[in-house]
Protein backbone atom coordinates (compact mmCIF):
# COMPACT_ATOMS: atom_id res chain seq x y z
CA UNK A 1 0.00 0.00 0.00
CA UNK A 2 2.83 2.33 0.97
CA UNK A 3 4.65 1.55 -2.25
CA UNK A 4 1.56 2.28 -4.27
CA UNK A 5 1.14 5.59 -2.51
CA UNK A 6 4.75 6.57 -3.09
CA UNK A 7 4.54 5.48 -6.70
CA UNK A 8 1.39 7.45 -7.34
CA UNK A 9 2.76 10.48 -5.51
CA UNK A 10 5.87 10.28 -7.64
CA UNK A 11 3.99 9.90 -10.87
CA UNK A 12 1.70 12.74 -9.87
CA UNK A 13 4.74 14.89 -9.12
CA UNK A 14 6.24 14.01 -12.48
CA UNK A 15 3.00 14.77 -14.27
CA UNK A 16 2.70 18.11 -12.53
CA UNK A 17 5.16 20.18 -14.51
CA UNK A 18 3.35 19.27 -17.75
CA UNK A 19 -0.16 19.95 -16.57
CA UNK A 20 0.77 23.00 -14.54
CA UNK A 21 1.96 24.79 -17.66
CA UNK A 22 -1.41 24.80 -19.40
CA UNK A 23 -3.71 27.19 -17.58
CA UNK A 24 -7.29 26.13 -17.02
CA UNK A 25 -10.09 28.29 -18.29
CA UNK A 26 -13.79 28.09 -17.61
CA UNK A 27 -15.93 29.17 -20.54
CA UNK A 28 -17.68 32.46 -19.84
CA UNK A 29 -21.01 31.59 -21.44
CA UNK A 30 -22.03 35.22 -21.71
CA UNK A 31 -19.12 35.62 -24.13
CA UNK A 32 -19.31 32.31 -25.93
CA UNK A 33 -21.33 31.16 -28.92
CA UNK A 34 -22.12 27.85 -30.57
CA UNK A 35 -23.43 28.79 -33.97
CA UNK A 36 -24.38 26.53 -36.83
CA UNK A 37 -25.13 26.95 -40.46
CA UNK A 38 -26.95 24.46 -42.65
CA UNK A 39 -27.99 24.59 -46.27
CA UNK A 40 -31.54 25.61 -47.11
CA UNK A 41 -32.55 23.90 -50.36
CA UNK A 42 -29.03 24.47 -51.67
CA UNK A 43 -29.93 28.11 -52.31
CA UNK A 44 -29.00 29.71 -49.04
CA UNK A 45 -28.26 28.92 -45.41
CA UNK A 46 -30.13 28.75 -42.17
CA UNK A 47 -28.09 30.01 -39.28
CA UNK A 48 -28.83 29.17 -35.72
CA UNK A 49 -27.24 28.65 -32.40
CA UNK A 50 -27.40 26.64 -29.21
CA UNK A 51 -28.09 28.93 -26.30
CA UNK A 52 -27.16 26.64 -23.41
CA UNK A 53 -23.82 25.02 -22.95
CA UNK A 54 -20.85 24.97 -20.65
CA UNK A 55 -17.24 24.22 -21.21
CA UNK A 56 -13.68 24.52 -20.16
CA UNK A 57 -10.33 24.51 -21.82
CA UNK A 58 -6.65 24.47 -20.96
CA UNK A 59 -4.23 26.41 -23.03
CA UNK A 60 -0.70 27.63 -22.89
CA UNK A 61 0.98 29.01 -25.97
CA UNK A 62 4.28 27.48 -24.84
CA UNK A 63 2.83 24.01 -24.60
CA UNK A 64 0.06 23.73 -27.13
CA UNK A 65 0.00 19.93 -27.12
CA UNK A 66 -1.13 19.98 -23.47
CA UNK A 67 -4.25 21.93 -24.40
CA UNK A 68 -7.69 20.50 -23.82
CA UNK A 69 -11.20 21.58 -24.68
CA UNK A 70 -14.52 20.18 -23.62
CA UNK A 71 -18.03 21.47 -24.21
CA UNK A 72 -21.35 20.12 -22.97
CA UNK A 73 -24.38 21.41 -24.77
CA UNK A 74 -28.14 21.30 -24.21
CA UNK A 75 -29.61 20.44 -27.61
CA UNK A 76 -33.08 21.62 -26.58
CA UNK A 77 -31.68 25.16 -26.58
CA UNK A 78 -31.50 25.19 -30.39
CA UNK A 79 -32.57 28.59 -31.69
CA UNK A 80 -32.98 29.62 -35.33
CA UNK A 81 -35.12 32.63 -34.54
CA UNK A 82 -38.30 30.84 -35.65
CA UNK A 83 -40.20 28.85 -33.02
CA UNK A 84 -42.06 26.61 -35.47
CA UNK A 85 -38.82 25.68 -37.22
CA UNK A 86 -37.06 25.17 -33.88
CA UNK A 87 -39.84 22.80 -32.81
CA UNK A 88 -39.45 20.86 -36.06
CA UNK A 89 -35.64 20.79 -35.90
CA UNK A 90 -35.79 19.56 -32.29
CA UNK A 91 -38.27 16.80 -33.20
CA UNK A 92 -37.29 13.28 -34.18
CA UNK A 93 -37.35 14.35 -37.82
CA UNK A 94 -34.03 16.03 -37.12
CA UNK A 95 -31.95 16.22 -33.93
CA UNK A 96 -34.45 14.47 -31.61
CA UNK A 97 -33.60 16.75 -28.71
CA UNK A 98 -36.19 15.04 -26.52
CA UNK A 99 -34.16 11.82 -26.62
CA UNK A 100 -30.65 13.17 -27.22
CA UNK A 101 -30.80 16.26 -25.06
CA UNK A 102 -27.06 16.67 -24.68
CA UNK A 103 -24.25 16.94 -27.16
CA UNK A 104 -20.62 17.18 -26.28
CA UNK A 105 -17.16 17.63 -27.61
CA UNK A 106 -14.14 16.35 -25.72
CA UNK A 107 -10.72 16.93 -27.24
CA UNK A 108 -8.31 14.03 -27.48
CA UNK A 109 -5.31 15.86 -28.92
CA UNK A 110 -4.33 19.37 -29.88
CA UNK A 111 -1.66 20.19 -32.42
CA UNK A 112 -0.29 23.43 -33.77
CA UNK A 113 -0.79 23.88 -37.48
CA UNK A 114 1.67 25.38 -39.95
CA UNK A 115 -0.27 28.65 -40.11
CA UNK A 116 -0.19 29.06 -36.33
CA UNK A 117 -3.69 27.75 -35.74
CA UNK A 118 -4.78 24.73 -33.74
CA UNK A 119 -6.05 21.41 -34.97
CA UNK A 120 -8.21 20.16 -32.13
CA UNK A 121 -9.06 16.51 -32.55
CA UNK A 122 -11.79 15.18 -30.33
CA UNK A 123 -14.89 13.09 -29.90
CA UNK A 124 -18.11 14.78 -30.89
CA UNK A 125 -21.29 13.28 -29.47
CA UNK A 126 -24.43 14.42 -31.22
CA UNK A 127 -27.75 12.70 -31.87
CA UNK A 128 -26.52 9.86 -29.66
CA UNK A 129 -23.56 9.10 -31.94
CA UNK A 130 -19.92 9.73 -31.05
CA UNK A 131 -17.48 10.38 -33.89
CA UNK A 132 -13.99 11.81 -34.04
CA UNK A 133 -13.84 15.26 -35.59
CA UNK A 134 -11.13 17.82 -36.12
CA UNK A 135 -11.88 21.42 -35.24
CA UNK A 136 -9.85 24.09 -37.02
CA UNK A 137 -9.24 26.62 -34.31
CA UNK A 138 -7.21 29.61 -33.46
CA UNK A 139 -6.52 31.61 -30.38
CA UNK A 140 -7.87 35.09 -30.92
CA UNK A 141 -6.29 36.78 -27.96
CA UNK A 142 -5.60 36.65 -24.26
CA UNK A 143 -4.84 39.01 -21.45
CA UNK A 144 -6.17 40.78 -18.40
CA UNK A 145 -9.73 42.01 -18.51
CA UNK A 146 -10.88 45.25 -16.84
CA UNK A 147 -12.53 43.34 -13.98
CA UNK A 148 -9.59 41.52 -12.45
CA UNK A 149 -9.58 38.28 -14.44
CA UNK A 150 -7.41 36.82 -17.12
CA UNK A 151 -9.16 35.80 -20.31
CA UNK A 152 -8.34 33.85 -23.44
CA UNK A 153 -10.53 33.44 -26.51
CA UNK A 154 -10.71 30.71 -29.12
CA UNK A 155 -12.65 30.33 -32.31
CA UNK A 156 -13.12 26.97 -33.98
CA UNK A 157 -14.97 25.65 -36.97
CA UNK A 158 -15.80 22.16 -38.08
CA UNK A 159 -18.15 20.43 -40.44
CA UNK A 160 -20.40 17.59 -39.35
CA UNK A 161 -21.77 15.27 -41.99
CA UNK A 162 -25.34 14.58 -40.88
CA UNK A 163 -25.21 10.99 -42.13
CA UNK A 164 -22.19 10.30 -39.87
CA UNK A 165 -24.36 11.15 -36.89
CA UNK A 166 -27.29 9.01 -37.93
CA UNK A 167 -29.42 11.94 -39.01
CA UNK A 168 -31.75 12.11 -41.96
CA UNK A 169 -30.20 13.77 -44.96
CA UNK A 170 -32.72 15.86 -46.87
CA UNK A 171 -31.86 17.37 -50.22
CA UNK A 172 -28.90 19.70 -50.11
CA UNK A 173 -28.80 19.78 -46.32
CA UNK A 174 -26.19 17.06 -45.91
CA UNK A 175 -23.89 18.78 -43.48
CA UNK A 176 -23.83 21.40 -40.79
CA UNK A 177 -21.01 23.84 -40.21
CA UNK A 178 -20.28 24.72 -36.63
CA UNK A 179 -18.66 27.99 -35.64
CA UNK A 180 -17.76 28.09 -31.99
CA UNK A 181 -16.41 31.09 -30.13
CA UNK A 182 -15.27 30.48 -26.58
CA UNK A 183 -14.01 33.05 -24.17
CA UNK A 184 -12.58 31.54 -21.02
CA UNK A 185 -11.76 33.00 -17.66
CA UNK A 186 -8.58 31.59 -16.17
CA UNK A 187 -9.27 29.74 -12.96
CA UNK B 1 -82.06 26.75 -19.56
CA UNK B 2 -85.74 26.25 -20.08
CA UNK B 3 -86.92 22.67 -20.22
CA UNK B 4 -89.97 23.67 -22.20
CA UNK B 5 -87.85 24.10 -25.36
CA UNK B 6 -87.72 21.07 -27.65
CA UNK B 7 -84.85 22.12 -29.89
CA UNK B 8 -81.83 24.36 -29.77
CA UNK B 9 -82.24 27.70 -31.52
CA UNK B 10 -81.01 28.08 -35.10
CA UNK B 11 -77.84 29.99 -34.24
CA UNK B 12 -76.89 27.47 -31.55
CA UNK B 13 -77.34 24.64 -34.07
CA UNK B 14 -75.32 26.46 -36.69
CA UNK B 15 -72.51 27.14 -34.23
CA UNK B 16 -72.57 23.52 -33.01
CA UNK B 17 -72.29 21.99 -36.47
CA UNK B 18 -69.73 24.53 -37.57
CA UNK B 19 -67.68 23.56 -34.49
CA UNK B 20 -68.05 19.88 -35.34
CA UNK B 21 -66.69 20.50 -38.84
CA UNK B 22 -63.87 22.61 -37.43
CA UNK B 23 -62.85 20.05 -34.79
CA UNK B 24 -62.79 17.21 -37.30
CA UNK B 25 -61.22 19.31 -40.06
CA UNK B 26 -58.53 20.85 -37.87
CA UNK B 27 -57.73 17.47 -36.31
CA UNK B 28 -57.42 15.80 -39.69
CA UNK B 29 -55.36 18.65 -41.11
CA UNK B 30 -53.11 18.73 -38.06
CA UNK B 31 -52.64 14.96 -38.02
CA UNK B 32 -51.72 15.00 -41.69
CA UNK B 33 -49.60 18.13 -41.86
CA UNK B 34 -47.15 17.28 -39.07
CA UNK B 35 -45.83 14.42 -41.16
CA UNK B 36 -45.61 16.31 -44.43
CA UNK B 37 -42.25 16.16 -46.14
CA UNK B 38 -40.35 19.41 -46.23
CA UNK B 39 -40.57 19.22 -50.02
CA UNK B 40 -44.35 18.79 -50.08
CA UNK B 41 -46.20 21.63 -51.80
CA UNK B 42 -48.47 21.67 -48.74
CA UNK B 43 -45.63 22.14 -46.27
CA UNK B 44 -46.26 25.87 -45.96
CA UNK B 45 -49.91 26.18 -46.96
CA UNK B 46 -51.36 23.45 -44.71
CA UNK B 47 -50.07 24.96 -41.42
CA UNK B 48 -51.07 28.42 -42.65
CA UNK B 49 -54.66 27.30 -43.22
CA UNK B 50 -54.72 25.22 -40.05
CA UNK B 51 -53.71 28.30 -38.04
CA UNK B 52 -56.05 30.62 -39.94
CA UNK B 53 -59.10 28.37 -39.48
CA UNK B 54 -58.05 27.71 -35.90
CA UNK B 55 -57.94 31.40 -35.05
CA UNK B 56 -61.30 31.99 -36.72
CA UNK B 57 -62.60 29.11 -34.61
CA UNK B 58 -61.38 30.92 -31.46
CA UNK B 59 -63.54 33.93 -32.32
CA UNK B 60 -66.53 31.75 -33.24
CA UNK B 61 -66.22 29.75 -30.02
CA UNK B 62 -66.06 32.89 -27.88
CA UNK B 63 -69.21 34.09 -29.66
CA UNK B 64 -70.79 30.68 -29.17
CA UNK B 65 -70.14 30.79 -25.42
CA UNK B 66 -71.67 34.26 -25.16
CA UNK B 67 -74.67 33.09 -27.17
CA UNK B 68 -75.00 30.02 -24.95
CA UNK B 69 -75.10 32.27 -21.89
CA UNK B 70 -77.67 34.71 -23.22
CA UNK B 71 -79.96 32.31 -25.10
CA UNK B 72 -82.13 29.46 -23.93
CA UNK B 73 -81.73 25.83 -24.83
CA UNK B 74 -83.55 22.59 -24.15
CA UNK B 75 -82.56 20.56 -21.11
CA UNK B 76 -80.45 17.40 -21.28
CA UNK B 77 -82.40 14.13 -21.39
CA UNK B 78 -81.55 10.77 -19.87
CA UNK B 79 -80.81 9.25 -16.48
CA UNK B 80 -79.41 11.35 -13.64
CA UNK B 81 -75.98 9.89 -14.39
CA UNK B 82 -76.29 10.63 -18.10
CA UNK B 83 -77.32 14.21 -17.41
CA UNK B 84 -74.36 14.74 -15.13
CA UNK B 85 -71.94 12.98 -17.49
CA UNK B 86 -73.22 14.99 -20.47
CA UNK B 87 -72.88 18.27 -18.59
CA UNK B 88 -69.30 17.54 -17.57
CA UNK B 89 -68.43 16.25 -21.04
CA UNK B 90 -69.70 19.50 -22.54
CA UNK B 91 -67.63 21.55 -20.09
CA UNK B 92 -64.59 19.40 -20.84
CA UNK B 93 -65.04 19.87 -24.58
CA UNK B 94 -65.02 23.64 -24.11
CA UNK B 95 -61.98 23.42 -21.82
CA UNK B 96 -60.19 21.26 -24.39
CA UNK B 97 -61.09 23.68 -27.18
CA UNK B 98 -59.50 26.56 -25.28
CA UNK B 99 -56.53 24.35 -24.40
CA UNK B 100 -56.10 23.78 -28.13
CA UNK B 101 -56.45 27.47 -28.92
CA UNK B 102 -53.96 28.55 -26.28
CA UNK B 103 -51.38 25.82 -26.92
CA UNK B 104 -51.57 26.37 -30.68
CA UNK B 105 -51.03 30.08 -30.21
CA UNK B 106 -48.09 29.45 -27.86
CA UNK B 107 -46.31 27.22 -30.40
CA UNK B 108 -46.33 29.73 -33.22
CA UNK B 109 -45.69 32.84 -31.15
CA UNK B 110 -42.85 31.52 -28.97
CA UNK B 111 -40.42 33.61 -31.01
CA UNK B 112 -42.60 36.72 -30.73
CA UNK B 113 -43.91 36.36 -34.28
CA UNK B 114 -47.59 36.95 -34.87
CA UNK B 115 -49.95 34.57 -36.66
CA UNK B 116 -51.64 35.61 -39.89
CA UNK B 117 -55.30 34.80 -40.38
CA UNK B 118 -55.58 34.09 -44.14
CA UNK B 119 -53.26 37.07 -44.69
CA UNK B 120 -56.16 39.33 -43.65
CA UNK B 121 -54.86 40.35 -40.28
CA UNK B 122 -52.07 39.28 -38.00
CA UNK B 123 -52.66 38.27 -34.41
CA UNK B 124 -49.67 39.62 -32.50
CA UNK B 125 -47.27 37.24 -30.77
CA UNK B 126 -46.38 37.68 -27.12
CA UNK B 127 -43.17 35.65 -27.19
CA UNK B 128 -42.10 33.00 -24.72
CA UNK B 129 -43.44 32.62 -21.22
CA UNK B 130 -41.66 29.36 -20.46
CA UNK B 131 -38.52 27.63 -21.61
CA UNK B 132 -38.83 25.51 -24.76
CA UNK B 133 -42.37 26.85 -25.07
CA UNK B 134 -42.80 25.65 -28.66
CA UNK B 135 -42.00 22.06 -27.63
CA UNK B 136 -44.16 21.97 -24.50
CA UNK B 137 -47.07 23.77 -26.13
CA UNK B 138 -46.68 21.35 -29.05
CA UNK B 139 -47.04 18.37 -26.73
CA UNK B 140 -50.07 19.87 -25.02
CA UNK B 141 -51.59 20.64 -28.45
CA UNK B 142 -51.03 17.05 -29.59
CA UNK B 143 -52.37 15.28 -26.49
CA UNK B 144 -55.31 17.65 -26.05
CA UNK B 145 -56.18 17.07 -29.71
CA UNK B 146 -56.39 13.30 -29.19
CA UNK B 147 -58.48 13.73 -26.06
CA UNK B 148 -60.76 16.22 -27.80
CA UNK B 149 -61.34 14.06 -30.86
CA UNK B 150 -61.95 11.04 -28.60
CA UNK B 151 -64.40 12.94 -26.44
CA UNK B 152 -66.12 14.34 -29.53
CA UNK B 153 -66.51 10.80 -30.82
CA UNK B 154 -67.98 9.73 -27.49
CA UNK B 155 -70.30 12.75 -27.61
CA UNK B 156 -71.51 11.67 -31.07
CA UNK B 157 -71.94 8.06 -29.98
CA UNK B 158 -73.93 9.18 -26.95
CA UNK B 159 -76.23 11.23 -29.20
CA UNK B 160 -76.71 8.22 -31.48
CA UNK B 161 -77.38 5.98 -28.47
CA UNK B 162 -80.11 8.38 -27.28
CA UNK B 163 -81.58 8.49 -30.78
CA UNK B 164 -81.56 4.81 -31.69
CA UNK B 165 -81.67 3.03 -28.35
CA UNK B 166 -83.49 5.40 -25.98
CA UNK B 167 -85.45 6.85 -28.91
CA UNK B 168 -85.56 10.26 -27.22
CA UNK B 169 -85.22 13.79 -28.53
CA UNK B 170 -81.48 14.30 -27.82
CA UNK B 171 -80.18 14.18 -31.39
CA UNK B 172 -83.24 15.78 -32.99
CA UNK B 173 -83.00 18.90 -30.87
CA UNK B 174 -79.64 19.66 -32.49
CA UNK B 175 -80.83 18.93 -36.06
Amino acid sequence: MKKVLIASALSAAMALPMSAIAADYKVDTTHAFVNFKVSHLGYSFIQGRFNKFEGQFSYDDKNVAASKVSINLDTTSLDTNHAERDKHLKSDDYINAGKFSTAKFVSTSVAETADGGLAITGDMTFHGVTKPVVVDAKVIGQGDDPWGNYRAGLEGTTRLELADFGMNVKGASTYVDLDIVLEGIRQ
Amino acid sequence: MSSSLVTYNKLAKLLHWFSAIMVIGLFAAGYWMVDLSYYSEWYQTAPHWHKSFGLCFVVITLGRLIWKLVSNGPSIEGSAFEKKAATYAHYLIYILLFTMFLSGYLISTADGRGIAIFNWIEVPGLGSFIENQEDLAGQVHEYAAYILIGLSGLHALAALKHHFIDKDNTLKKML
